[in-house]
């Protein structure tokens, strides 16, 4: 559908899994000087300029399984490792997070303000590395390039774009379910009160004119909802109020972030195969994945005592019965890319992978190491 | 008045889609059959009317010659003519017509898609029959194509590109109350809002061309020359086609409308938006002023709507 839908996707899913990070970072006491890395270490790779020309382009959205892929990667650009199941939860909670966003949003348009939200809260994160910031900013001009001319029907096709990415994923997140704007079947509230979105109008009001144009009755009628006028319009420039409170931090210390696996299975009836296709990765998309790898610094972790793995879960045990337990039709299918050799692997990716597994291998003994295990959930 | 009846439950759920549900009653059969887009499947249900048999069925968008990527869905529609009834999918690679069981496909044609995909995408949107021989369908880059349907078998051809819309097909619409004293024949809405009127005919004539106000109007009616045109922004408004005349406006919903539907001989008129709700109209006409009233009727149904079901409402 949309060619224009892959950045936008990316840049917030990669601002869910920033707030997640730093959320964890912070609730634990890691050293200032450690989660700092880890933050500018992702974030300088998320804004890599030849990647995001690459993410810039017009193009299809990617399959769930490749940009799943993507971000696997961009999770371990830094010292920080994160195992199968950690990582799992992770996405579950990026993807949910945005997919609910996108939902609530009052206008298509607004996605471009949550978007911005993201970007604003990325460029606090580094705000004091002035390299990365010049990234950032860059981008912001991109955005404003491409997305600001859009009219109402193109941003309503990006959004379309997604809801359908996002069809059928249904994970029950607590923090939502606290809030009750997720139901206990995994469903977003569809809210019938509040202020309507900036150039509508309450409904409740019929105008019948006469063939001169004046207006010759009213009738009114019961909206059926609570709905307020509209509020002002959040700002598109860099700088600004974004006015909505969609992509902006909703963690914090206090607030828990789980994700429920059991229960979610009792609606794997509803789970459509769409993408049941019989080559995991189609040859465009692996040409696409390893110009992006290109594009990715390498991290080679110089000092084996300086990286440390990060557990979404309370304790280790608890992060392997997830692994176990979790859902067939819930498995991301992560692409063991090495697994794939067998088809037209683009050279440059094989090299990349020969440069990732060289650092990969390393992490399990620095894990062992050195800094202390992450346990993750909070305590509530 | 509208009444609800059994629900049918569809095979997976519905795509975040305009006019995302079509349906076409078999009277012969006593049957109806229901189709539901969910990316790039289109869910088939007959339904009979005792409301005991119900069967199932898939169409994947499988277009010949394309081997790799499955493109998505974007409409699938009934188009009742005179001589037969077909069923129209529209994707973002061309444009099948199968028999409206859904059983052979008769015609498949291709968009002229770019090798690398541009910023404005490519697809086709807006389904509708018109008179007694065509099938229009409206494209993303605003044209319209128009094709000529014999009453038997699978000679269908392309008949006319019509080039008026310079913005994105979202919806068409014929004539629909049954009136052989309208002009109008056919009414198509774009994204910017703009409104076109045609006649049909070997060569479709322009009527009028209603300007928009900047806003998708992404559902569109046309009973009784009157066009009825659903917005981006909630509102619903009354054109009377040929002149553009503005009858009435309605600030009908607090979200994006998805849907519009006219039940032709009682005037009921029914519009689904994302806020979730589903609002009952009445329209009349009054001859004499030449002028269409609107009344919002009591009853409101909120639908089942979930985040991944947009409208799935029985009319009867």
């Amino acid at each position: 559908m949309s060619s224009r839908t892959l950045p936008l996707l990316f840049i917030n899913l990669g601002g869910e899994m920033l707030y997640i990070l730093d959320q964890r970072l912070r609730a634990q006491n890691i050293p200032a000087d450690k989660a700092k890395k880890v933050m500018n270490d992702i974030i300088t790779t998320m804004f890599n300029k030849k990647f995001l020309e690459e993410l810039f382009k017009p193009q299809e959205l990617y399959s769930k399984k490749a940009l799943r892929t993507v971000f696997d990667r961009l999770a371990h650009a830094s010292i920080m490792r994160l195992n199968q199941a950690s990582m799992d939860k992770l996405y579950d909670l990026m993807t949910m997070a945005f997919k609910y966003q996108v939902l609530l949003c009052p206008r298509p348009k607004d996605i471009l303000l949550v978007s911005f939200n993201h970007m604003d809260a990325i460029k606090d994160f580094v705000k004091d590395t002035p390299s990365i910031l010049s990234q950032v900013d860059e981008t912001y001009r991109q955005l404003i390039e491409m997305y600001t001319p859009l009219s109402s029907g193109e941003f309503q096709l990006i959004r379309q774009t997604l809801l359908i990415f996002f069809q059928d994923m249904h994970i029950r997140v607590s923090i939502f379910l606290k809030d009750k704007v997720q139901n206990s079947n995994g469903r977003f509230v569809l809210p019938t009160s509040g202020p309507v979105p900036h150039g509508t109008q309450v409904p409740g009001l019929i105008r019948m004119f006469s063939c001169t144009g004046e207006e010759v009755t009213r009738l009114q009628f019961n909206n059926g909802g609570n709905y307020t006028a509209a509020i002002r319009e959040g700002s598109f420039e860099i700088f600004g109020d974004r006015v909505t409170k969609l992509g902006t931090n909703m963690y914090s210390v206090s607030r828990p972030v789980e994700t429920h696996m059991s229960g979610t299975s009792k609606n794997s009836a509803q789970h459509a195969k769409v993408s049941a296709a019989p080559n995991p990765l189609a040859k465009e998309e692996l040409n696409l994945l390893a110009k992006l790898m290109g594009g990715l610094e390498v991290q080679k972790p110089g000092n084996a005592d300086s990286g440390f793995r990060v557990n979404l879960f309370a304790t280790d045990e608890e992060e392997e019965e997830a692994l176990i337990s979790r859902p067939d039709e819930l498995s991301y299918g992560v692409i063991n890319i090495q697994a794939t050799k067998d088809q037209q692997v683009n050279a440059e990716l094989a090299k990349i992978m020969g440069e990732f597994t060289e650092s990969g291998d390393q992490s399990p003994s620095a894990s062992s190491k050195g800094d202390d295990l992450l346990a993750m959930m909070d305590g509530l | 008045m509208y009444h609800k009846e059994k629900s049918i439950q569809i095979k997976n759920s519905a795509s975040a889609l305009y006019n995302n549900l079509g349906v076409l009653r078999i009277a012969p059969r006593r049957l109806t059959y229901f189709t539901v887009v969910h990316a790039n499947v289109v869910n088939m249900v007959s339904a009979s009317w005792d409301g005991l048999n119900y069967s199932h069925r898939q169409l994947q968008s499988k277009e010949p010659n394309v081997a790799t990527s499955t493109s998505l869905i974007m409409q699938a529609a009934f188009c009742a003519l005179p001589s037969r009834d077909l069923l129209v999918v529209t994707s973002q690679k061309g444009i099948q017509i199968y028999e409206s069981d859904g059983s052979i496909m008769v015609y498949w044609h291709a968009l002229d898609t770019p090798e690398t995909p541009t910023a404005q995408a490519v697809f086709a949107r807006g389904i509708s029959a018109v008179r007694e021989n065509y099938i229009c369908v409206g494209i993303s880059s605003g044209a319209i194509l128009v094709f000529d349907v014999p009453s038997k078998g699978s000679n269908i051809t392309l008949s006319e590109v019509l080039e008026e819309h310079k913005e994105s097909i979202t919806d068409m619409a014929a004539e629909c109350s049954g009136s052989q004293e309208c002009i109008a024949d056919l009414v198509s809405a774009d994204d910017g809002g703009n409104l076109c009127v045609w006649k049909s005919g070997e060569e479709f004539q322009l009527l009028n061309n209603i300007p928009g106000f900047d806003m998708s109007c992404s559902s569109v009616k046309l009973w009784k020359g009157t066009v009825v045109a659903g917005y981006g922004t909630g509102q619903i408004r009354l054109y009377e086609a040929v002149t553009g005349i503005l009858h009435a406006e309605v600030k009908a919903h607090a979200r994006w409308i998805y849907s519009l539907d006219i039940a032709p001989f009682s005037g009921l008129l029914l519009s689904a938006a994302e806020d979730s709700l589903v609002r009952v109209w009445h329209l009349s006409m009054t001859p004499e002023t030449n002028s269409v009233e609107v009344t919002a009727l009591k009853t409101q149904y909120k639908t089942f709507l979930t985040v991944d079901s947009f409208p799935q409402v029985l009319l009867t």
